[in-house]
Formats: C-alpha cells, structure tokens, sequence
C-alpha cells in the first residue's frame, strides 16, 4: 500500500468516482493537498480520518457544491468543475447524498420527504408514487412512518428515512456523510446493514464518509485514510485490520497517541504555569 | 499595551464597506429570485400554500391593529377638529390618514414583525439544518423551490392585508365618529366618499404597499439565506429582517410620497 495511490482497476472506465491530484482550500485554509483516489463501479467505498480531515469536503466536491483550486474530479468520465448549472444538476440526478443527520425536510411527513424527488423530477401518477415510496419505506423497515412527521422519529429512524429518500430516484452513487454519528448500536447495525443492502440490490456504488472503525470494515470494499489534508493509506477491509501504517495502526486500534498527538500544538507546559520562572528564583 | 488610535475609523469603514456589500449581495439575490419565479407560477399551489402562512395567519394581528389604530385616529380627530367647528370631516381624516399613509406603512411594519421574521427563520433554519444543500443534492434549486414563492406570497399578500388594514380602520372611525361621538352617519360617509380620490389616494396607497411588499419579503428571505447557519446566526438574521424592514419602509414610504405629491 503506497500513499496516494490507486486501487487496481481492470479498466479507468470501471470507475464512477475518479480523483486525480485534488488541492482544495477555504480561503488561505488549506484543506485538501493533492488527494487523487478512485471510486470502482458497484463497491462501497469508506472515507476515514479523524473529524475536521477534509472527508465531508471532498464529498461535497465530488456533488459539486465545492470546486476544486487545483487537479480534476471525474464523476462517470465528466469533469465535475466544467459543468454548467444544469450539466451540475443532471449529474446530481444521478446521485444522491445522505447527510450527517438526515436533513429531513421538517415540514413535511415521511411519505412526502421520499415522494420528494419524485415529485419534483418525474410525471408519475400519484398512486404509483405511493407505491414507490412504500417500497422505499418497506426496504428500510420504516413503511409504518409514512404519515408522521420527522420531529417524530429516532435519530436512527430519520437517518433511515433520509436514505430511503436518498434511493428513491435509484441513483448511481449514493453518498453518505457521517452515517453511523451519534447512533445507538442497534440502530447502527442496522443503517450499516441496510447502506450494503441496498448498494448490492441497487447495482448502485457507495461512498461512505465516517470515522466508524468497526462497521465500516464490515461492511464496505475498500476503504482510504486521509489525515491532515493527504491520503495516507488505503486498502481492503483485510489489509486494512493487518496494516503497521502508523496513522491506520493509531486509528484502527484507537490508540491515544501515535502520529495524531494527544496535545494540540501549544507553548511549553511548564512556560505557562510560570514553574521554569519559580525555579529559577 | 497602546491602543490603536484608528481603530474606530476602520471599524467604521469596515462597517460601510458590509453595508454596500450586503445592498449589494441583496440587489443580486433579488435579480436571482425573479429569474427563478417560474416554479411559482407554474405550481401555484406552492405559492397558495405560502400566501396562507404569511398572508391569511397574519390576518388577525392586522385587522385588530387597523382597528384599535381608526377608533385612536377617530378620538383625536375629534379632539382636534371640534375645536374648529368641523368634526363631520372626521370620516375624510380618518380615511385618508388610513389609505395614503397608515394602512401601507403600519401594515408593512406588523408584516415584517409577524411574517417576514417567520420567513427568515424558517429559511435561516432550513440552512442551518441542512435542508437547502440537501435540496440542491437532490438537483432541485432552492431558489426557486424555497425563496420564490415565499417571495411571492409576500409581495400578493401585503396590498390585501393593508386594504383589510385600512377598511378595518375605517370601520374603528365609523365606531367613534357615528356610534359613540354621535356624527351623522350619512355625513360621515357622504364627506369620505368625496373628498377620497381613488387615482391619487386609493392608488397611491396600493402602489405602497406593492412596494413595501417586495422590499420586506426581498429582505426576509434574503437574511434567511445568507444567516449563518447557528442558533446564533438565525437569531440575528431575524432581528436584522425586522429593523432593516422598518427602516427601508420608512425611507421608501418617504420617497414615494415626495413622488406622489409631485405628479399631483
């Protein structure tokens, strides 16, 4: 496994996702440095690092909601960058995000939240939306929610809801910032469960944005680390657990230091209690 | 540690430069909601739906108000008038305070307080929820989804609320001047009815409240989409859409009656 490299693909078409070189900054904050990974057709692939690593950014810029300051984003062979407002929102069609707590459209029921891009992107009569959204609904084991509202649900259950409306469209790349954050752990097998599920019954491929060692070497294909900024390994779910990469090694086995220190940057210790003064006296 | 002697300068340079470039953010977000109005014609029930929550929910506090604010009129004019002999004017004081003046401006200023402020926090919340990025994700454009037709319904819904506003204004004349002063009621509305012109009077008012209409709901939801996404940020949004609103009424309600007199 080398750094910034990619894993091996039969052919550059067979990738979905395709991130060549990509720097990324919020005003004179850098946050991404040359990141360059692909994404294979049908697999579920995790983006780990620690919180505040770039990981939602780079999904936001592969949906398109950022743009790059420097390499290429390839979504099925399209630069995302050179797409024009409705070049941006056919390929979004195609794809779909979940997001870290659900973004459920409040003022809406749960039947209407997933009946939402049918509605709004289709000409389907209103009786085989219902259908859709039942099955929708049915596939996440939530078809009894339908008529409430999403104040009234589990953070689990509106995290469920928010991806059966992320599939209602049955898209080509499922994003999923954050998917497993502040979950029980039933209801985080479950999500885990179901984000596999539906990739596989789908055809579909996934890229999972979470800091969730255990789950995500579960359930996904492949999975890339990134720390302050770069890629710093990837690999298979296998290769992964057996890595020595320090960073991954920290990570993995959630070892309190290591490479990411346990102490932000700061002056000497005993400098800011005044004790190197006091002795000196 | 010295204190720097410009810091009050280029604080309030700093604060001049935000100010134009918010005039400014808020001239193109304007130009941004027009040409993304289609949706709301298009799918009028979107808007309809909009029109009840602004214009129908803020009914009440307009009527009351438009009330209480014609029988006050209809006191003090009589206080004042009786002491020339011409309180039977009473009906054309109350009426043209309430349709040149009143009626738009009073009913702009509980707009903003009632449902521009609502607007902005319902918008403000959706951003800091996430539900706008989400809707953009799903290739639906905010804009046209969200802001429109809450545009919209504000600007249809203030020149029905004024004139509710205003009638109901009257009506608290009518209830001091007839009922309890004792005014002839023929009189009263016989010297309404021609002393009111509805070109310069009537018209003028509704052409107000057209305006104050599109500047409130221009305002409200142009803080909602640019709050920053905290429980903070929405509250000043919200506080910023209630005193910009007052203040550019004002300063637009003074503009447009130096017009009005002029074309006279």
């Amino acid at each position: 496994m080398l750094p910034n490299s990619s894993p091996p693909t039969d052919d550059a078409c067979a990738n979905v996702v395709k991130i060549d070189n990509v720097d990324f900054a919020y005003g004179k904050r850098s946050i991404l440095k040359g990141i360059s990974l692909d994404v294979p057709r049908g697999k579920v692939v995790a983006i780990m690092g620690g919180s505040g690593c770039g990981k939602t950014t780079l999904l936001r810029l592969i949906g398109g909601q950022l743009v790059p300051s420097a390499g290429k984003l390839l979504v099925n062979g399209q630069n995302v960058a050179d797409l024009d407002r409705d070049g941006l929102y056919a390929m979004r069609r195609k794809m779909s995000m979940l997001f870290q707590f659900g973004a459920l459209f409040t003022d809406m029921t749960v039947f209407d939240n997933v009946a939402f891009q049918l509605r709004e992107h289709t000409d389907l009569p209103e009786d085989m939306i219902r259908d859709l959204v039942l099955m929708k609904l049915n596939a996440v084991g939530l078809r009894g929610t339908a008529g409430l509202f999403p104040s009234e649900l589990s953070g689990g259950m509106a995290r469920r809801v928010a991806l059966a409306r992320a599939v209602a469209l049955d898209p080509e790349v499922i994003m999923y910032d954050e998917p497993f954050a502040g979950l029980d752990p039933i209801s985080l097998a479950v999500v885990g469960n179901t984000i596999r599920r539906l990739n596989d019954a789908l055809g579909a491929t996934s890229i999972v944005v979470t800091h969730d060692v255990v789950e995500s070497l579960q359930i996904v294909d492949y999975l890339y680390f990134i720390s302050d900024g770069c890629i710093v390994g990837h690999g298979t779910p296998d290769e992964i657990r057996a890595s020595q990469e320090p960073y991954i090694k920290q990570f993995v086995h959630a070892e309190l230091d290591g490479p990411v220190p346990f102490h932000y940057p700061a002056p000497p210790y005993s400098d800011e209690l005044g004790l190197s003064r006091r002795v000196g006296t | 540690m010295m204190s720097d002697p410009f810091k009050q300068i280029r604080g309030l340079g700093a604060r001049g430069i935000e100010f134009v470039w918010r005039g400014g953010a808020m001239a193109r977000f304007f130009v941004l909601v027009l040409l993304q109005s289609g949706m709301s014609f298009r799918r009028l029930g979107l808007t309809i739906r909009e029109i009840y929550f602004a214009g129908v929910m803020s009914l009440v506090i307009i009527m009351v108000s438009g009330l209480f604010i014609g029988m006050v009129l209809g006191l003090q004019g009589f206080e004042t008038l009786q002491k020339y002999g011409a309180e039977e004017t009473m009906g054309v004081l109350v009426a043209l305070s309430l349709v040149r003046e009143l009626g738009p401006v009073v009913t702009a200023l509980l707009f903003a307080s009632r449902a521009g402020s609502a607007i902005t926090a319902e918008i403000g919340l959706m951003k800091a929820t996430e539900q706008l990025k989400a809707m953009d994700m799903m290739a639906v454009d905010p804009v046209a989804r969200v802001v429109a037709p809450r545009f919209w319904a504000g600007v249809v819904s203030m020149p029905l609320l004024a004139a509710m506003f205003s009638a109901m204004g009257i009506f608290g004349g009518y209830i001091v001047a007839v009922v309890l002063v004792g005014i002839d009621a023929g009189v009263f509305w016989s010297n309404m009815q021609s002393a009111v012109s509805f070109n310069h009077d009537v018209l003028g008012g509704i052409i107000k409240s057209i305006v104050f209409g599109i500047a409130v709901s221009i305002i409200a939801t142009f803080e909602g989409f640019d709050a920053d996404p905290t429980a903070e940020g929405v509250s000043r949004a919200t506080t910023r859409t209630v005193v910009t609103s007052a203040l550019t009424v004002l300063a637009l309600d003074l503009m447009l009656t130096g017009f009005m007199i002029n074309m006279k």
